[in-house]
């Protein structure tokens, strides 16, 4: 018999996004974006370039200030905080711990000349670790879990083919057991075989550890086999939004009708 | 357990000048614990889109999808999507026509995964799925192959298998037996049987004449619901 | 003595007041690095212009001088800064440890406990311990500022995960009264113990990089490192061949083109006073005496 699990309907809210806008001059780059994220959950953000998600996605990190709207964070304790009101230090922290960043570019977000092992070890090491022999035990089980052969966790990420590198990206931001991780185009720029990989080992880690993530991509597959749900953007502005198949297979609004008949058949 | 009342879809053709394309208006039926309904209708008539609907697949533009969910009713029509996704985890099923599986991963995964996703351990999951491969006639030295790899009866049966393994209190299904031979065509009349008597409430689509007398309970028209423009 | 062609100690006294203000800051904030507008000297940059400047600022006639260059007082770097001041300062300048009250030193702590009174200064080429993990000077201040030095942590790991130790040898990191972590300039680990609680005042100049930094008297200094891999001293292991001494650092001195070599005190005060008491070593000129020190 399969316990069913709670279907976290009671569950308080992990990310909330009110109103969210950024403008630059007299540029639009998002405007009043809001939703709501709850443990768990996976929202894709989808749309063509220079609709705004980027943006978004760096609103959501707090490495842009929103011009208007806010977004508030569940923290450890259980308390709903504004990010903005943060301290640099406690937001800091948070990003380190809690939250995870994958970058499309994978040399943005690791150390190129550092050790995989001291790239997953990193984020335990500014959480205090102090045990050479925990951390890298801790960081080989983690290559381990992302399918990169151990006895290369000496070796600096300079000397890794794109996709391993994307995978010890995501090993070093789950280190920590985040609760909320923020991709950017996690696939972009990999080989066809390479992103079902990485796929099939995100959708893997995100149902183990229970993540919440937001999803940033161009490409709807992604969207298909990673989200629950899917927001679709066009000039800044959120357009559609409701579960993922509902807005693939029935898509309402002329421009989701015509990215979703836009792919390529293969 | 399922109570559809009035419910009523159009796809609105935004591409090809904003056409309306009515597809169904008024479907109202109900489906009882153990029961077994099949949608019959010509081709076009609307009833994957019936499917769709009562999975949450479709949004409706009208009418409610009643779903007996935990203990209470809930309207899909008019739900949350993380009430829908509460749902489909823990009481709708659906086994499509056509396999979506991440590329890469082996069959007896695709086929175990709705059981880790609610929390089964990987090992009993996996021993599970092989059961139920075993008995739908995948061979052993398969099951560690993706499905993309497999001719279209055996994708079919993996989807079958996928579809089946989970003791869902609701299961849609949606052409089970189409491009099956006849033994395998059994295994799944078998299949649903034994759902029956466990009390899944069921609403497929067969086009299959003899496999619909077997296992229909009672035959909803689907014509009836045609909206006519 | 008397120097009528400069200011006292070279620098105007405007400058000297700047170099004070930074100095008393650093002496506020232990281990975090004061900006200060750092002036050409008639040296080039990483000869001690950072040193000199900070010697310049605290010097006063009535102080004695000692300059060392990696332990040693005969140097040319050394003696030029020696010279230096007492040219343009007049104030009296030594060898001898004990008899200083201002020691100004490139890579080495003296032997010799330092006492309450005395100041060390140092000459540092870069003072920024993070600076080789993260370039950017905003985020390096930044993680300062928040105490974020989980990075300091990754240098010592990728040192144990190539070398089975950690090979920092010099210039070992170092957190300051248990809030920022510091560089202490290249001096051997051997010398990071005597920073700690050191009963003298220990300031930092860098001349090019424009920072001052300090450790104030009695001041708890910590090696970092890990857990199941603690801070270790590190000495050649072997007797000074000049004086004997088992608890010095060494410096490798090469005596011929055949690989002879020979192990010496790097202090050359100690070594020396050692051997004025009498403690002789292998190599010693005169026959080995053992006699009681003091």
């Amino acid at each position: 018999m399969v316990e069913p699990r709670s279907d976290g309907l009671e569950d308080p809210p992990l990310l909330v996004a009110e109103g969210l806008g950024k403008d630059y001059g007299r540029l639009t780059a998002c405007k009043d974006v809001s939703f709501v994220l709850y443990p768990g959950e996976v929202l894709a953000v989808v749309g063509e370039s220079g609709s705004g998600k980027s943006t978004l996605l760096q609103l959501l990190s707090a490495q842009l200030t929103p011009s208007a709207g806010r977004v508030s964070y569940r923290m450890r304790d259980g308390m709903l905080r504004d990010l903005a009101a943060l301290g640099e230090a406690e937001r800091r922290f948070l990003f380190r711990t809690d939250w995870g960043y994958v970058h499309q570019d994978p040399a943005q977000g690791l150390r190129m000349a550092v050790s995989a092992g001291a790239n997953v070890g990193e984020r335990l090491m500014a959480v205090g670790w102090n045990h050479y022999g925990r951390i890298r035990d801790t960081a080989s089980s983690w290559l381990q879990r992302v399918e990169i052969d151990t006895a290369r966790i000496d070796d600096a990420p300079r000397t890794y083919s794109g996709g391993m590198r994307q995978r010890l990206q995501i090993a070093r931001n789950l280190v920590t057991e985040p609760r909320l991780v923020l991709m950017d185009e996690p696939t972009g720029g990999l080989d066809v075989s390479v992103q079902a990989r990485l796929l099939d080992l995100m959708r893997n880690l995100v149902n183990e550890l229970g993540l919440a993530a937001v999803v940033v991509t161009h490409d709807l597959a992604v969207a298909r086999l990673l989200s629950h749900r899917v927001m679709v953007m066009k000039d800044g502005r959120v357009i559609e939004t409701g579960l993922t198949d509902q807005v693939l297979d029935d898509p309402r609004e002329p421009y989701t009708q015509l990215l979703v008949s836009s792919i390529l058949p293969v | 357990m399922i109570d559809v009342c009035g419910a009523e879809k159009t796809f609105m053709m935004h591409l090809q000048g904003g056409i309306e394309l009515p597809v169904v208006r008024g479907v109202s039926f109900r489906v009882e614990p153990g029961e077994c309904v099949v949608l019959s209708g010509p081709s076009g008539a609307g009833k994957s889109s019936i499917l769709k609907m009562v999975f949450g697949s479709y949004r409706c533009d009208g009418g409610r999808i009643g779903i007996r969910h935990h203990g209470g009713m809930v309207d899909l029509a008019a739900a949350e999507p993380r009430q829908v996704l509460s749902v489909r985890r823990s009481t709708i099923g659906y086994v499509s026509q056509f396999l979506r599986a991440v590329p890469r991963v082996p069959s007896i995964d695709v086929v175990a995964e709705p059981l880790t996703a609610s929390g089964m351990a990987r090992a009993d999951a996996r021993d599970r799925a092989g059961a139920l491969l075993r008995r739908l006639n995948i061979p052993e030295r398969l099951w560690s192959l993706p499905p993309s790899t497999f001719s279209g009866g055996e994708q079919q049966r993996v989807n079958i298998a996928r579809g089946f393994i989970c003791d869902l209190p609701i299961l849609l299904l949606d052409e089970p037996t189409a491009s099956l031979d006849a033994a395998n065509r059994a295994v799944v009349v078998e299949l649903i049987g034994q759902k029956k008597r466990q009390g899944v409430a069921m609403v497929a689509i067969v086009h299959d004449d003899e496999i619909r007398r077997v296992i229909a309970d009672r035959i909803v028209d689907v014509t009836a619901f045609a909206s006519a423009a | 003595m008397n120097a009528p062609s400069y200011n006292f100690a070279y620098l105007d006294e405007q400058t000297k007041r700047m170099i004070r203000r930074a100095i008393l800051k650093a002496i506020a904030t232990p281990g975090y690095q004061v900006p200060f507008a750092s002036r050409e000297m008639p040296m080039p940059y990483g000869w001690g212009t950072g040193g000199v400047q900070v010697t310049a600022a605290i010097l006063g006639p009535d102080d004695v001088l000692k300059v060392i260059d990696q332990g040693s007082d005969d140097t040319t770097n050394a003696i030029s800064i020696r010279k230096f001041f007492g040219k343009t300062a007049g104030v009296a300048t030594t060898t001898s440890t004990a008899e200083a009250t201002v020691i100004q030193t490139r890579h080495r702590i003296p032997e010799a406990p330092l006492h309450g009174g005395q100041v060390l200064v140092y000459q540092v080429p870069i003072p920024e311990p993070l600076r080789f993990l993260e370039p950017r000077e905003t985020e390096t201040r930044r993680m300062h500022a928040l105490g974020e030095y989980g990075l300091m942590h990754v240098k010592l790991y990728e040192d144990i995960a190539r070398f089975g130790h950690i090979a920092t040898s010099y210039a070992y990191p170092v957190k300051v009264n248990a809030r920022y972590v510091m560089d202490p300039s290249p001096t051997p680990k051997f010398d990071n113990p005597k920073m700690d609680n050191c009963p003298a005042l220990q300031l930092f100049g860098a001349g090019r990089e424009k920072r001052i930094y300090a450790i104030p008297p009695h001041t708890n200094v910590v090696s970092l490192d890990f857990e199941d891999h603690p801070f270790a001293r590190y000495r050649f292991d072997a007797p000074c061949a000049l004086c004997g001494a088992g608890d010095s650092y060494l410096d490798e001195i090469v005596t011929d083109d055949k690989g002879g070599r020979m192990f010496v005190c790097s202090d050359t005060d100690y070594c020396e006073t050692r051997q004025a008491a009498g403690h002789r070593g292998s190599e010693s000129a005169a026959p080995h005496r053992e006699v009681a020190h003091g």
